[in-house]
Order: C-alpha cells, then structure tokens, then sequence
C-alpha cells in the first residue's frame, strides 16, 4: 500500500510525540519514583528528638542536629562567597569583557572549572586553604573550598540571564545618561534576577550535597556541639552518611535514611521558594 | 566655517542642500525661537570597514516634526543614533563630519555624552519599560541626574506623564509595574520617560510600528502635541503617517548594496510627498520600491 505525502507525515508526527512523551515520562518517572523512595525510607526516622540531638552510640542513636547546623553554617559561608563574586564575575563578562582572545579563554576557563570532578576540589582546598594558607580544618576552609566549585556555575548562570536581556533595555537607560554601571545595577540586574537566583540555588544545593569537599578541609565524623566560628571543625549532612555507612558497624537504617531525607528536602525546599519568588516576580514580560 | 562648508558639500550635493535650507526655511518662519535645532554637515557613518551613510548634510528645524524615511538598512537608525551619540555604546562605529545642536559640535571632545542625552531624549521601537513601577520609570531619568526631593520628582512624574498623555490613565496606579500596562501605554510610558529630563530634542525610531491603530492614533496626537515645545525627529515606514504629522521630510537611500546610503532629498513635508525633486522620493513615495 503507498502511502500520501499527508499520512507518511501524519505518521512521523505520531512515532515522534510517542518517542518524546516516553522519555519526558522516564524521566518524571524516575526523579518521582527516587523521591518518593527516599521519602519513604526516610520519614520513618524522623521525630523531634532526631532533628534537635546531637548523635548517641556512634550514630547509631540521637539525632543529626551538629550535622544540620554544620551543614547550614558551610552552605551559608559559601553563598556569602559565591553570590557577590559570582554575580561581579558575571556581570563583567556579559557587559564589561572586551571581545577579545583572553575574555574567551577567561569564558573557556570557567567552563571548566564546572567540569572538575568535586574530589579535585577537596585536594585542591587542602592543600591551598588547610595547609597553605594555614586556615585548618574548619567551616571557613570547607566554605572556600566549596566556593571554588560554585563559583562557575554562578558565574556563568547570571551571564546567560544578563544575555537575555534585550540590548533596547540596556540602551533606553544609556539614552536617558545613564552612566553603565548605573544601567547595570538598577535595569539590567533586576531584570535579569530570576535567572541569577535559579544559578545560586543550583549552585549552593549542589555545595549542600557535596561530600568530597569537605572531606578534607574541615568535616568531622562526630561533634557534640556546635561549631563556634568559622575556625571550627563541623559535621554535615552529606558527610554524616557517609561516615555512618563506611565506618559505624550496624549503622542505623532509619536513621540514615532520616538525614538523606532531610538534605534532600532541605535543597527542594530552596529550590521551591525561589520557583515561587521567580514566578511572583515573572510579570508579563514587555520583550 | 559654515560658510566653507557649505561651499564644499553644494559641489558634492547641491540639490540636497538647497532643499534642506527651504525645509529649514520653511518652518523656522512658524517658531523663530531657536533651541533644540540640529545641523549635519557632510556626515558619515561606518560600521568597522563598511560605510553605511555618505554625507549626509541636513537641518533639524527646532519645534517641529522631521521624518526620516527610506527603505530597510538604508540607515535610518544609524542617523539618529548620531544624534545623541548612542552610535559611542556600539563599539565599532565611526562617525565624521560635523554635528551641531543649536550651534554647539556635539562630537566635540569637551561634550559629554551624558549631557548630550539629557537634551536628547530617545524612544525606540519596542516599548521597552524598566522592569519597575511606572513612577519609577518616569523618575529614572531624573534620579539619574542626582534628583531626589520627593515632591520634585512627583511634580517632574505628573508633568511628563501628561505630555505624553498618559496621566488621566495611570494617574491612580502609579505604584503599579509597568509590565502590566497595554503595548501602547507602554509606548506612551517611555515617552514621558523620555520628557523627564526635559530634552530639547525627542528621537523616535518608528515608535508606532508594533502598536495596533489606536494606539498609534494616540503616539501621533501626542507627537502632535509635543513638536510645540520640543524638536522631533521620527522615522517611519509608514508613508501616510510621515505625510500626517512632520513638517519637514528627509529621504535615505541606498541604491546599491554594496553602496553607502544618501540623502537623496529632505525637504518641506508637503512639497516632497506633492512635488518631490527627485524621481527616486517620487518612486519611493508611491511605493515602486522599497
Ligand atoms: N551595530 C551594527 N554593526 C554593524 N552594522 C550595522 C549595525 N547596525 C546597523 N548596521 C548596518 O547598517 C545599515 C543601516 O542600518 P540601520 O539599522 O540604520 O537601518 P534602518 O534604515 O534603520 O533600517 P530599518 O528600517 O530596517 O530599521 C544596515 O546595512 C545594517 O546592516
Ligand atoms: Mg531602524
């Protein structure tokens, strides 16, 4: 039977939607399937007591608090970091860099700083912040450390969103003699805000996450108390489940399971409210 | 100097310069007093190696209407970009000759381009409102410029939102974002945004050409109603719309590709859309080309 034009494209047209509704569905399906996973593996471990305690019998028993804290402190030094570097980074190369061989080596390096293996990273904050810069082991070590690996993707994140912004902006500004940095901070910024946030909050969920960093610079299997100041040594979620699994015989499943459900819904969480901020902040765009 | 200028660009464009002086005449006889009044001599302009306009000599007659016409890439933007100096915020772009407003070379070393902007305001083509209140928006220009007395910027807000005419509607919401006003309110937003620094001069690159018909009726009115007190210089593509609300019309073209566009001819509105000088205005009036 020959087939119309018509109906061979109708035909393409239907294998094509099939093809691509399955893999939308896969991957749904899958992020669903290991979310709800670690939900319900997780929730069983959770109460107060394992929220606001600190750790008993190795782990085996109490709570995960010195972890969330350290986990919180580090997150927070590195965004304290990240996001003013970051965002100057990115604005220097959007509308600052000239079109020149070194700004597209600067570009290119920044690519692959967000390409280096997180382990690198480690080794490279112990040997650079620990050691040779004689910070030790501490909150404020692991912070730079992770700053390194975050930076790149902050960078690059809020030149994409200053790309995006139509020259028109930029030249209605210039046009009413205002100076480039003025046009910048108060226009081309604001504007572009929604894409630097979504950069940040992919950025510091994956310095949440993170074990190879800290490993080295700063995290410590055990604590029963609070880190005092960026020289202290701290606990971390990551870290903390990755001790109990490798070196506590007996490790706790519900326990563990309890942590990983709290980083992870730690990180969506913050992923959720900057959707809402985003989504509150996105008006009917003019361009 | 003008005067061995002039001599040298007639040699080059004889009928072009005669018929800038009669549309300069022309309108001049209308509003004598004299600010916000352009004058090119033989200005080019080039984008790195490629020269896009050739020696264009022309006035800009103060408190009154100039339309820039000429089919797509034959430079219009270009030319009035020259006019306030954005052409410096491309980069790659060399301009010569000699530019004056009101007898002053603004491409002179000692002009700041900040200065030249407050005088020149400019409006492009697509409505393009900060991301922020329509207050705000108004009060950028000001605040620019180191205002910040409130009761100052609610006085400079209201008069500039009424020469646009757009006060009696946004006069309750002015906290409001200006993303959620209509395209053509928005047009008129930027306008008044544009008058916040009380420019001389008003640049309008096709300011109606992604507006529906109303509001476009509405961006003439308000042309018509600003060339009182300010000089405006408008492109447009659309022909009826030049012959409606300028006084004086200049012609561009650029007859080969590989050729810079001219001034082929500018004059009195009415005169070059009735009795244009040039067969190639006459064509392009008619719509043969372009
Ligand atoms: N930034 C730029 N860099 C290089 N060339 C440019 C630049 N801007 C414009 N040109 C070139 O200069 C010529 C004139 O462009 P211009 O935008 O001034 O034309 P126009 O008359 O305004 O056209 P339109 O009616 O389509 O808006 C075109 O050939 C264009 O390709
Ligand atoms: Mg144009």
């Amino acid at each position: 039977m020959r087939l119309s034009r018509r109906q061979r494209a109708r035909i393409f047209e239907a294998v094509a939607r099939a093809l691509l509704g399955t893999a939308a569905a896969l991957v749904v399906g899958v992020a669903g399937f290991l979310l709800l996973y670690i939900a319900f593996r997780g929730i069983p471990g959770l109460s107060w007591e394992f929220l606001t305690d600190v750790p008993r019998n190795r782990g085996r028993e109490g709570g995960i608090f010195p972890a969330l804290v350290g986990t919180l402190y580090v997150v927070f030094g590195t965004g304290v970091l990240t996001v003013p570097l970051g965002i100057l980074g990115g604005v220097y190369l959007s509308e600052y860099a000239p079109r020149s061989p070194s700004t597209r080596f600067i570009r290119l390096a920044v690519a692959n700083m967000a390409g280096v293996p997180s382990i690198v990273y480690g080794l490279f904050g112990l040997a650079a912040f620990v050691l040779a810069a004689g910070i030790g082991r501490s909150v404020l070590a692991a912070s730079l450390t992770l700053t390194c690996m975050t930076l790149p993707v902050v960078i690059t994140a809020t030149e994409e969103a200053l790309r995006q912004i139509p020259a028109d902006l930029r030249h209605a500004a210039l046009a009413l003699g205002a100076s480039r940095l003025r046009t910048v901070w108060t226009v081309v910024l604001p504007a572009a805000a929604p894409g630097i946030v979504t950069g940040i909050v992919l950025g510091l969920a994956r310095a949440a996450g993170e074990t190879a960093p800290i490993l080295f610079t700063g995290a410590v299997f055990q604590m029963r108390r609070l880190p005092d100041g960026p020289g202290s040594q701290f606990m971390a979620l990551p870290y903390h489940i990755y001790t109990q699994v490798t070196s506590v015989p007996n490790w706790n499943r519900d326990l563990v399971w309890g942590t990983a459900f709290i980083l992870v819904a730690t990180v969506s969480a913050a992923s959720a409210l900057a959707a809402v901020w985003r989504s509150f902040k996105r008006r009917r765009t003019a361009w | 100097m003008v005067t061995g200028l002039r001599s040298a660009v007639m040699a080059v464009s004889a009928a072009a310069w005669s018929s800038a002086e009669e549309g300069a005449r022309v309108v001049e006889e209308t509003s004598p007093q004299g600010s916000g009044r352009f004058e090119l001599r033989s200005v080019s302009v080039a984008y790195g190696p490629e020269t896009v306009i050739e020696d264009v000599t022309m006035n800009i007659p103060p408190q009154a209407v100039t339309a820039l016409i000429g089919p797509s890439g034959c430079g219009k933007s270009t030319l009035l970009r020259c006019l306030n100096r954005m052409n410096d915020e491309l980069g790659n772009v060399r301009v010569s000759g000699t530019i004056a407003l009101d007898g002053q070379d603004i491409m002179a070393r000692g002009v700041d381009p900040v200065d030249l902007r407050m005088r020149v305001g400019q409006v492009f083509q697509r409505p393009n409102p900060f991301p922020m209140s329509i207050y705000d928006n108004v009060a950028y220009g000001p605040r620019t410029q180191g205002i910040r007395r409130r009761d100052e910027l609610d006085a400079i807000v209201e008069d500039s939102l009424r020469r646009a005419a757009l006060w009696d509607e946004v006069k309750g919401s002015l906290k409001k974002h200006a993303f959620d006003l209509s395209g053509g309110q928005q047009q008129r937003l930027c306008i008044a945004r544009a008058l916040a620094t009380h420019p001389e001069v008003l640049l309008m690159d096709e300011p109606a050409s992604a507006l529906d018909p109303i509001s476009t009726q509405q961006i003439e009115d308000t042309v018509a109603e600003l060339k009182r007190s300010v000089t405006i210089v408008i492109v447009t593509h659309n022909m009826q719309q030049a012959a409606r609300i300028s006084d004086q019309t200049a012609f561009m073209l650029r007859e080969r590709l590989d050729m810079p566009a001219r001034l082929i001819e500018v004059g009195e509105t009415r005169k070059v859309f009735t009795n244009p000088d040039d067969p190639r205005t006459e064509a392009y009036i008619t719509g043969r080309f372009g």
